[in-house]
């Protein structure tokens, strides 16, 4: 096939290109998907309605219609906005989502780059996006905007800390921060000596299972921890000034981000990739599919949580930050560590 | 402001005009604020201007008037038939309960009395108005804090008793079907079994409210200790119905009044809280739908058998005097006083309505508090703006 | 079910979850149509042989949406010999929909039965001067005239009942 365009498809940077774009074109299609089942559907469900159901059979194209409608509107700057500011913030927050595509694995080799500190690398990078919204907030030159942005990059930095703490008990399981390490110990893991399914880090790190997606949650500003775009309150906190398609790369990098941490939960928790029995050039087949029904798995415990809670107030969730989910984290990584020497 | 100093009330004023604008440009002592007029939080076009510093409300202001219809204005026109209509329109989530007063002040300068079937299906009507009303706060509050699904459970569930109104008067929010000396039309054939099978829906309604959203922890947490209101301060103020019961003044005009309507030939509770606070508002308001709907099933269980309307000429023309009538609407006390010169209609009508003293509370109220817990009072409060503006 | 600290959060996590999983209510307008109840406000209709020009609903509308215009004619006696009779003949006979407040007293004032309430609902238009609806198409609208329902046990026509 390289010979047919005269290319080296083997090349760096021609396995570089197709991977950057396969996963420029994930990012839309995750949010599309997530956005569809999840927001539009799942939600209209729990609320006792049929959600849309005119655009496309049952709706599913209401999403590409919102798109091009975004699209299509008038690029509007506030009049004492920073204009430059103002513009760059959504494309920061695009970013660090990117960022977080490079090291999660679909496959044995599907990955863009095996880090060996692939794990905490995401991590990093997820927590770029608190540039983006303090630049949003600033440069909006609006009161409601400034007041979210300030909540949204407090918040954020509380729970960066769990969120890592969660999974440094799973890294202590796995002996590796490195994501592909961590499906392979949780692949050829064994529970009490069966090692039919492997060992999915989700029975004994259960703990951080529940502290990894209560983390998640408010990474994600959804409710019980939305109070930066608490709708009834400031409208949209620092989204409020954006219209037309840079509200779409806000959209896009919240349900991006959704879809990069169900798949990284799903990946230190629930195995991957990996299904039992399948090994070699299936698994790279297959691994996708399986990824995607895990990360269904964990994006619905997460969405369920946002429509049933109201919201937290600011000094609440920072205390429940602070004072509860950091100590119960540490303590589990204590106890992780003890029972890996002793049970050896 | 009954209680200032002179130097008070002068800083008061001074304060108040000098943050009269509309929006304020970046002060580092203290940044003003307009929630509203149009705003998702306000339950209409309320506009409130605070003063915040950094999260904490310093100073607060109500500015109503923005939905203002003139609807005494109205009644000096208009004739009492017609004015019966347009009151369905002050507090529009409780219908019926508008009417109810008027007419019954308007039966009480004529000294004509409804018949007893018409004094029980009036009641039932109160108080199915009281469900449509109190069933959309117990979802709109969740709203207000962040959780969006119970108000689409209560707007699901108040269907039933929309739909149970539009069968038998024909308008689902507007029903003017009240009439001096009873009310317009029978009931339609099976209604009664329909309600019955309705409020057990609305009791399950209320069941699913607690366990969704009551007994939530982080609900909780959010609303207890949120606005407080002395059971003294709530007297001052004028606060009425759930908000005053919240706050355990025991006071329920359905119980305490004589009124040719059927709530004396039923048993019910009156709820109080002693806490005062939002949580306690929105446990009473529960406890009351709760409550409404058992004084349905009682209603329809001795429903007597009659005549609907008494004599009444057909051109009424309501004899010269002043009569003052008060009921226990969903949303608080509310009365008209009307005064007749014998014409056919009032000659000066004055309503009073409960969410006007109900959001007089708000600049004593909101002293202090996080911007968030502003709106948890203000949902807790629960006014409607047509009855606020009138 | 014993208390737990955080019980009430999985009860709520439960109300949704059941939701979820139950059948839907909603009616998809306007592929799928619910019937109005019988005695539904949705269109008043004139009933053109019945009215006399009297102006009572004109006159008692809240809203003065009601546009009645009519004439004197001679109508030929009842007997033989007799002198003709002196009728009102209508000539216009108009009700803004967009003013409507749809309260109903036009109906009920009149003493000759010539308004009826229809519960159809659907005749929104483009252009609001379309909501104007003249005596013909008012006429129309009794086609959509349902009977009265059927009363409840115990229950007592209401005076002067509508045939």
């Amino acid at each position: 096939m390289g010979h047919l365009l005269a290319l080296d498809l083997t090349a760096y940077w021609a396995t570089t290109t197709i991977k950057v774009l396969v996963v420029l074109g994930l990012i839309p299609a995750g949010a599309l998907i997530l956005g569809y089942v999840f927001l539009l559907k799942m939600m209209s469900f729990m609320q006792s309605r049929l959600g849309p159901m005119e655009a496309g059979p049952y709706g599913t194209l209401q999403l590409v219609a919102d798109g091009v409608k975004f699209l299509q509107k008038e690029d509007i700057f506030p009049d004492r906005a920073d204009r430059r500011v103002f513009a760059l913030a959504p494309v920061v927050v695009l970013m660090s989502t990117f960022l977080l595509y490079m090291v999660i694995p679909a496959g044995p080799r599907l990955i863009v780059e095996d880090l060996d500190t692939g794990v905490i690398f995401a991590l990093a990078v997820s927590s770029l996006s608190v540039i983006g919204v303090l630049m949003a907030g600033w440069a909006s030159a609006n009161k409601y905007a400034l007041i979210g942005a300030l909540r949204a990059a407090g918040q954020l930095i509380a729970y960066e800390l769990p969120l890592v703490l969660a999974v440094v008990g799973v890294a202590i399981q796995a002996g590796t921060f490195s994501l592909q390490g961590i499906v392979h110990a949780q692949a050829e893991g064994s529970i009490f000596g069966i090692g039919a399914i492997g060992n999915p880090f989700i029975l004994t790190q259960f703990v951080g299972f529940v502290l990894f997606l209560a983390a998640a949650q408010a990474e994600l500003s959804q409710t019980p921890f939305d109070m930066p775009v608490a709708e009834s309150e400031l409208v949209a906190g620092y989204m409020t000034e954006y219209t037309g398609f840079r509200f779409l790369f806000f959209f896009m990098g919240e349900f991006g981000t959704a879809f990069a941490l169900s798949a990284i939960g799903a990946t230190l928790f629930l195995g991957g990739w990996y299904l039992p029995g399948v090994h070699g050039t299936l698994a790279d087949v297959v691994g996708p599919l399986v990824l995607g029904a895990k990360i269904m798995m964990v994006a619905f415990l997460i969405f369920w949580v946002r429509f049933s809670y109201p919201r937290f107030r600011e000094d609440q969730l920072q205390a429940i930050a602070w004072k509860f989910l950091i100590p119960i984290s540490l303590v589990n990584i204590l106890v992780t560590g003890v029972l890996k020497v002793v049970v050896k | 402001m009954t209680t200032t100093t002179d130097w008070k009330q002068s800083a008061y004023v001074a304060a108040q005009a000098a943050d009269a604008r509309v929006n304020v440009e970046l002060e580092t002592e203290g940044m003003t604020l307009n929630l509203g007029p149009q705003h998702p939080a306000t339950h209409g076009t309320l506009r409130i201007v605070v003063r915040l510093d950094g999260e904490q409300v310093v100073w607060a202001e109500p500015v109503c008037g923005y939905m203002h219809r003139g609807y005494e204005k109205l009644t000096e026109v208009r004739t009492y038939p017609q004015v019966t209509t347009l009151v369905n329109r002050i507090d529009w989530l409780g219908h019926f309960c508008n009417e109810v007063p008027f007419i019954l002040a308007a039966e009480k300068l004529m000294g004509v009395e409804a018949p007893p079937r018409a004094q029980w299906l009036r009641t039932i009507f109160f108080e199915m108005a009281r469900i449509a009303n109190i069933s959309l706060f117990l979802g709109d509050m969740g709203v207000q804090l962040g959780a969006i699904t119970p108000v689409f459970y209560a707007f699901r569930d108040r269907e039933y008793v929309l739909n149970l109104m539009e069968s038998v008067t024909g308008g689902r929010f507007h029903p003017n079907f009240d009439r001096i000396g009873g009310i317009k039309d029978d009931l339609p054939k099976g209604w009664i079994d329909e309600t019955k099978g309705v409020m057990k829906r609305v009791r399950d309604f209320c069941d699913e409210m607690e366990d969704l959203l009551m007994g939530n922890e982080i609900f909780q947490q959010r609303t207890r200790g949120v606005g407080v209101i002395p059971p003294a301060v709530a007297a001052d103020y004028g606060l009425s119905g759930a908000n005053a019961r919240a706050s355990g003044i025991d006071w329920d005009l359905r119980r305490d009044e004589d009124y040719p309507l059927a709530w004396k030939e039923v048993d019910f509770k009156v709820w109080t809280h002693p806490d005062g606070d939002s949580f306690a508002r929105y446990w009473v308001r529960l406890q009351e739908t709760r409550e409404a709907a058992s004084i349905i099933e009682q209603l329809l269980d001795g429903l007597p058998s009659g005549a609907i309307q008494a004599k009444v000429p057909r051109i009424i023309k309501v004899p010269a005097g002043e009569a003052w009538v008060h009921t226990e609407n969903p949303l608080g006390e509310m009365g008209y006083y009307v005064v007749s010169k014998g014409g056919l209609g009032p000659f000066r009508c004055k309503i009073r309505t409960p969410s006007f003293n109900n959001i007089s509370i708000l600049p004593w109220l909101l002293r202090g508090v996080f911007v968030p817990d502003v709106i948890t009072i203000l949902a807790s409060l629960y006014f409607i703006l047509g009855d606020i503006d009138r | 079910m014993p208390d737990f600290p955080g019980k009430g959060l999985f009860k709520g996590l439960g109300v949704t979850f059941k939701t979820m999983l139950e059948p839907n209510v909603t009616v998809q307008y306007p592929h799928e149509k619910e019937a109005p109840p019988t005695r539904a406000r949705g269109v008043i209709a004139l009933k053109e042989e019945n009215c006399t020009v009297c102006m009572l609903c004109a006159r008692s509308c809240p809203d003065w949406c009601i546009y009645i215009e009519g004439h004197k004619d001679k109508a030929p006696p009842r007997r033989e010999g007799g002198k003709p009779r002196t009728v009102q003949k209508l000539d216009r006979f108009d009700i803004d929909y967009s003013l409507c407040m749809y309260c109903g007293i036009c109906v009920e004032v009149c003493p000759f039965d010539a308004l009826f309430w229809s519960p159809e609902y659907e005749y929104s238009e483009v252009r609001i001067a379309d909501l104007l609806h003249d005596k013909d198409r008012l006429g129309e609208w009794m086609k959509t005239v349902p009977e009265p329902p059927p009363l409840e046990v115990g229950a007592t026509p209401a005076k002067g009942a509508k045939k």
